[in-house]
């Protein structure tokens, strides 16, 4: 919300179908847990919604995930948008879980990273990730290579934090804004 | 690859940033969201708002505050300061905090810990420990977790008061010693890295830091995560853009 009032765009704060059904552009923030967060699109029938939407979709961080397959986060079967599972970080000596801070995205492969300069740093706090996939339009890596973003079609995710993510963030909401 | 973080810490007093030294010769330095966005736009990873000051009228100036900072700031930061409720973190959140950081509160009540983490999820909760290393009774020494400023000894140590914290469902440890605050002598490292090697979240080290080199010090004998300092910052003995780069140079995994 904050970070589309500083770049001075509009929008409205719902859950009611009709509204999201009418929008021109949707962001799917997501802080929390997978099966809770999926309880309350089923709710309110945003489950079924979601992934029969035409416009331009950009979901962050839980939203990224939710648009998944599944998540191992209480074994949650999420909107499938993604034919990919999501999966726990494995315990490694040396990194801490969840990963928290900033770190580097690359091999960009959408509308949403152009005019980024190669290994853009962006913050994560995240203990779940999505694999690399046939979707995957920005890699990153932490332990091992996984999806910083991904795609189909309208629909766009990404990993981190791209409210709090300073001036590459920023770029990448502009960018999706510009999406047509 | 994950990078440390370079933290400045702003202390608040009647929504205004004061600097000083060991909390005296307090001056004013400003308004908190110009120096912050400056900071962030020097490179800071994250900024830390520390609110001295808890009278009620007071906190609905913080709050105020809290909510320009979001509109202006476009890197995380985190509030800390007389937070002792879930009330007063949903307050903070809703206005635009990323974070917010508890102590006292937590040493009172540590079922706050899991409170806070369950009701807005670890990744929002940081937990302050300031630790002071002195002679118990029985003549043993031992870093002992203190609070009012770091004034008044509690019966917790804190290495077990740390992981405890991890265990209740804080998200990151800050973790400052009162030996080494305000010496510019460098970070308390050895006591860092005993916590960060038992611990599984992230640790925000604070105290002492003096030049460049603390900091290199303090990533890599020390074991921290994010390395946090004020006055040398305020009075800018050291630049971000520099320190960045020096420890960059060093080896350092760091945001440039």
């Amino acid at each position: 919300m904050y970070a589309l009032e500083r770049i001075g765009v509009a929008y409205e704060l719902s859950d009611d179908a009709n509204t999201i059904r009418s929008a021109e552009r949707i962001i799917f923030p997501g802080v929390g847990e997978a099966s809770t967060a999926m309880r309350s699109l089923r709710e309110n029938g945003l489950d079924k919604l979601i992934p029969t939407l035409k416009q331009p979709f950009l979901g962050t961080c839980v939203g990224m995930q939710l648009l998944c397959k599944s998540s191992e986060e209480n074994n949650t079967d999420c909107l499938g948008v993604f034919d990919v599972p999501v999966l726990k970080f494995p315990q490694i000596k040396g990194f801490k879980v969840p990963q928290t801070g900033w770190n580097d995205i690359y091999s960009y492969g959408c509308e949403l990273t152009e005019g980024l300069a190669e290994h853009s740093y962006v913050y994560y706090n995240h203990g779940y990730y999505a694999p690399l996939c046939d979707y995957t339009v920005a890699k990153t890596e932490y332990m091992l290579e996984y999806s910083a973003m991904l795609q189909k079609d309208n629909f766009f995710a990404a990993q981190f934090h791209s409210e709090i993510s300073g001036d590459v963030g920023q770029k990448i909401f502009e960018n999706f804004l510009k999406i047509q | 690859m994950l990078t440390k973080r370079i933290i400045p810490c702003l202390d608040i007093k009647d929504g205004r940033t004061v600097k000083g030294t060991n909390f005296v010769n307090l001056r004013d330095a400003g308004d908190p969201v110009e120096l912050g966005a400056e900071y962030a736009l020097q490179g800071a990873d994250e900024l830390v708002f520390l609110d001295i000051t808890a009278t009620v009228e007071e906190r609905k100036t913080l709050i105020d505050l809290v909510r320009r900072v979001a509109h202006t700031i476009n890197i995380p930061f985190c509030v800390g300061g007389g937070i002792g409720s879930v009330s007063d973190v949903s307050k903070l959140l809703n206005a635009g905090a990323d974070k917010v950081s508890i102590n006292s509160s937590a040493v009172r009540n540590p079922g706050l810990i899991n409170e806070l983490a369950l009701e807005f999820g670890s990744q929002c909760i940081v937990v302050a420990i300031d630790t002071r290393y002195i002679t118990l009774e029985n003549g043993f020494q031992e870093h002992i977790v203190h609070t009012h400023g770091g004034r008044k000894p509690t019966e917790l140590k804190t290495i077990e008061w740390a992981k405890e914290v991890e265990d209740r469902g804080a998200g990151e440890i800050l973790l400052t010693s009162m030996d080494t605050d305000g010496t510019k002598a460098g970070f308390a490292l050895e006591l860092t890295a005993q916590i960060s090697d038992n611990a599984n979240i992230p640790i925000i080290a604070s105290g002492g830091a003096g030049t460049m080199e603390h900091f290199y010090d303090v990533f890599t004998t020390g074991k921290a995560d994010a390395g946090l300092a004020a006055s040398i910052f305020h009075f800018k003995e050291i630049g971000i853009p520099e320190l960045k780069y020096y420890l960059k140079g060093k080896g350092i995994s760091m945001r440039i």
